[in-house]
């Protein structure tokens, strides 16, 4: 298919869509008896080959989340109609190998599931999504899902709030789809601020319909449609010294670095704190 | 009350043409429909048969003065001045009155309150009367409240107004908003003293402070503008130039005026060009046959002489100068006698106008910026960079909704690390079986059917259980309320029984402690009004829909409470009172 040609046709509900995959192959290999990669990927497959229906000039972008790399897999304004799927499977094999290459070599242990490169995945989006911007006055609208199932990593949580809120200052929206065991915390969080859909799906085996029925749903839309909400969002934050997760804590009035502890010093930004005034007495007894 | 449910009173009564006068006694008799008063002596004159209808209102003295005296008033502005012996006969008949008054105001007319409004002996000036008349027109929904209460007999005129002091002395000060504008008196030939010529041709404005009273008097100034004016009528362009020629004063009067040029350039800049305006065929003006407002054009136009030009009119420029001069109005705000200061006024008016204009440069610019915006050529613009949300700062109701399953922390499994996968695989074997799904994949094809019916069934009515239930919706549009989702019906019962009950209790619980009669009479007329609209909302609550039966019981629970506790108060006194009562015979 040739490269959409920015025309005066552009209707309202034409989309960018950025897929970002979970190939997190030990989140995987864990949730193997109830869902497997192979399922989700005909899903997702499905999916992206009607996104790409509703509109000629809609145009899908996959991104794959590994737990050492980031890469595109599909991109659907190069190559030919015919040939999505035949060109995104082994693109994904090859990352696979790839991602497989740089983990190293002692990491047997089954110490649980670690968690992916979502905070590279989203930057990744997000630079596609800014050069399309660029390319002139006349482009789809662009938003990023991201089907995650990996538990939250607390050392990217910098990472992902800056890629949040640059996604919320060029407003595209993010949405979630959790398909993992727990809810995800950062997504809840990305969905909220950015104005996306945050969804965890009761039945696994109809990710088609949910993808279909909430996500296919393009912005111009959403205005006049109503979607499930969350019911709650975490807002926890983690900690920037220690990557602990906090949901009290002290912050520097200066650049809003979290800590859990008192310091003297701000590690951002550098600025010195005063003296910590003591909430109970207690605590000042026990000096 | 008691007394309504009586046909017939009957009392003895004197009849009075004025307080001082002694009066004539008598028996006075009313029924639902009229009332008669017969004198006792025979002989006198005196012999009335007045139907309700045509009494407007009652007054009457303060329980506890020195005469016990009705007066009922009509229309036409006679009135009955009745005395009676004691208060309590008194107050019988002045209920019987009122509710005769409103119900033969009801039966008979449908004119507004206005007129069926309950006079207080209090003295009220007319103004206080007219400002409380135009209160209740303007406002219907006191309009109704004062129907239900005041006509209704429940409440006193007085206490009604009583609270509302503030309402009636707001309506008082606010002053009427339009302006007046000009006569549209085109054809006027006296010159006018408000202005109106100076308005629309400065240059004779211009020219009256030049010459009068320098070169010529005021006589002669109009003088010659009437024979310029007589000129222009003529339509004679020639004979204009030609004494035009002669008389270098007429001739101002007879050139086209400059400053009515330049005002019009101005005007003409002051257009926004970036208006877009779709032009149809109701906008061709070339092919029309009849131009120029309807006039026939003149052909021999083109065979004058350049030096005629200046002393053509138009009389499309003449008609709108005159619109604009009498859209506008007054420029000037005084009303001044002397056309010399009419004349200074309005120059120094229009130089303020003026000054101003010339320093809107800024102004200037941005239009400017604007233009150059709209009229842009694509192919020749700088790449822009993309739009940006600005900052703002957020609504913290949305904070604290999505907060609310957190206090009470139903997020399903939670985060704190409830149910950890293990992944007793190792690194490679891992990799090994993603590869493998994606090769099956690969060699198998997509499954087919993508998704089983049933389960996609199941997922859709999941969802849309999820999306339609109310918990998740209420509450996070600050504009939307519950009121809203009501029927109309229920909503404008709910709200007036509101505000009804909010009225009721004010009065209610400002007659505690009961000291006199007259505060336990009000206090137990309230509490039999209050008593009627309490099932009133419970019908409501049992006729609304069953999925907002809820919100609506809610709404309305705080309204029973009130009036339970109103209810438990009253019967609670009254109870104190009996048993008080039976150690003070006399009291209450």
């Amino acid at each position: 298919m040739s490269p959409p040609v920015p025309s005066k046709i552009l209707t309202d509900d034409v989309s960018l869509l950025m897929v970002l995959i979970d190939t997190n192959p030990h989140f995987w290999s864990s949730i193997k008896p109830h869902f497997s990669f192979s399922k989700f990927l005909s899903h997702v497959l499905a999916f992206l080959n009607s996104i790409l229906l509703l509109n000629q000039l809609n145009q899908v972008v996959v991104l794959a989340t590994g737990i050492n790399s980031c890469g595109y897999v599909f991109d659907s304004s190069s190559g030919s109609v015919s040939q999505r799927a035949e060109s995104l499977l082994p693109k994904l094999e090859e990352f696979a190998e790839n991602d497989e290459s740089l983990s190293e070599r002692d990491d047997d242990s089954g110490n649980g599931v670690g968690s992916s490169l979502l905070s590279g995945s989203l930057s990744m989006a997000l630079c596609y999504i800014q050069r399309v911007f660029r390319s002139g006055p006349l482009h789809p609208q662009p938003r990023i899902l991201c089907l995650h199932g990996s538990p939250d990593g607390p050392g990217q949580y910098v990472a992902i709030m800056n890629s949040i809120f640059s996604a919320q200052r060029s407003m595209v929206p993010i949405d979630s789809c959790v398909i993992g065991i727990q809810h995800s915390a950062f997504l809840q969080q990305a969905s909220y601020i950015t104005g996306g859909v945050y969804l965890k799906p009761q039945q696994l085996d109809g990710l088609f319909q949910y993808l279909a029925t909430v996500f296919a749903t393009d912005l111009h839309s959403r205005n006049f449609l109503r979607l499930p909400k969350p019911v709650g969002v975490d807002f926890r934050a983690s900690c920037f010294c220690h990557k602990n997760t906090i949901d009290m804590g002290f912050i520097c009035s200066v650049c809003l670095s979290i800590f859990c502890k008192h310091q003297k010093k701000c590690s951002t930004c550098g600025s010195t704190f005063g003296q910590a005034k003591t909430l109970d007495p207690s605590a000042s007894q026990q000096r | 009350m008691a007394d309504k449910q009586q046909q017939v009173v009957v009392k003895r009564a004197r009849h009075k043409s004025s307080v001082k006068d002694p009066g004539t006694p008598g028996v006075l008799k009313m029924t639902k429909d009229r009332f008669t008063f017969m004198a006792n002596d025979p002989s006198s004159p005196v012999k009335l048969n007045v139907e309700f209808r045509t009494i407007k209102g009652h007054k009457f003295t303060k329980d506890g003065t020195k005469q016990a005296l009705l007066n009922l008033t009509q229309d036409q502005g006679g009135n009955y001045i009745f005395e009676f012996e004691n208060f309590p006969d008194r107050n019988v008949c002045k209920d019987f009155v009122a509710s005769a008054i409103a119900l033969s105001g009801e039966a008979g007319r449908t004119v507004p309150e206005k007129s069926a409004v309950p006079i207080q002996d209090e003295q009220l000036s007319a103004a206080e009367m007219e400002r409380r008349i135009k209160l209740l027109q303007e406002d219907s929904d006191l309009q109704k409240l004062h129907k239900q209460f005041v006509i209704g007999g429940i409440l006193s005129e007085a206490e009604f107004w009583a609270t509302r002091k503030k309402l009636l002395e707001q309506n008082y000060s606010r002053r009427p908003k339009q302006r007046v504008a000009l006569k549209n008196d085109m054809w006027s030939t006296k010159p006018l003293a408000d202005g109106q010529i100076f308005a629309e041709k400065p240059a004779v404005r211009q020219a009256y402070l030049n010459f009068v009273p320098n070169k010529m008097t005021e006589k002669e100034f109009w003088t010659k503008y009437s024979r310029a004016e007589y000129l222009h009528s003529t339509k004679n362009v020639i004979a204009a130039a030609a004494e035009a020629a002669e008389d270098e004063e007429l001739a101002v009067f007879l050139k086209q005026d400059d400053m009515l040029v330049n005002e019009a350039r101005k005007k003409i800049r002051q257009v926004d060009p970036t208006l877009d305006m779709e032009a149809d065929e109701g906008d061709d003006y070339m092919h029309l046959p009849i131009q120029d407002h309807g006039l026939p054009r003149n052909d021999n136009k083109d065979v004058l002489d350049s030096q005629y030009e200046p002393y053509r009119r138009s009389f499309s420029q003449h008609l709108n100068q005159h619109a604009a001069v009498v859209l506008q109005g007054r420029v000037i705000d005084v009303e001044l006698g002397d056309t010399r200061s009419v004349a200074e006024a309005l120059a120094r008016t229009k130089h303020a106008e003026l000054a101003k204009d010339a320093s809107d440069v800024y102004l200037d610019k941005e239009r400017l910026e604007r233009i150059s915006r709209m009229t842009e050529i694509e192919d020749l613009q700088a790449p822009r960079d993309p739009a940006v949300a600005p900052l703002s700062i957020k609504d913290p109701r949305d904070y604290f909704d999505s907060q609310q399953a957190n206090a009470f922390s139903t997020l399903g499994d939670t985060v704190s690390g409830a149910k950890q996968l293990k992944c007793s695989v190792s690194t490679r074997e891992a990799y090994c079986s993603l590869k493998e799904c994606i090769s099956e994949i690969k060699f198998q094809g997509l499954t087919e059917p993508t998704i089983n019916s049933e389960v996609a069934f199941k997922v859709l009515n999941g969802l849309a259980q999820n999306i339609s239930s109310n918990k998740y919706h209420l509450g996070r549009n600050p504009n939307e309320s519950i009121l809203d989702s009501l029927p109309k019906i229920t909503r404008e019962e709910l709200l007036l029984h509101w505000s009804s009950i909010q009225e009721l209790l004010k009065h209610f619980w400002s007659s505690y402690p009961i000291t006199t009669k007259y505060l336990l009479t009000k206090a137990t007329k309230l509490k039999d009004a209050m008593s009627q609209i309490y099932p009133k909302l419970q019908e409501i609550k049992e006729s609304v829909q069953s999925d907002l039966r809820h919100q609506v019981s809610l709404l309305v629970q705080p309204m029973l409470q009130a009036l339970d506790a109103a209810f438990a108060h009253y019967d609670a006194d009254v109870q104190n009172r009996s048993a008080r009562s039976g150690e003070r015979p006399n009291g209450f």
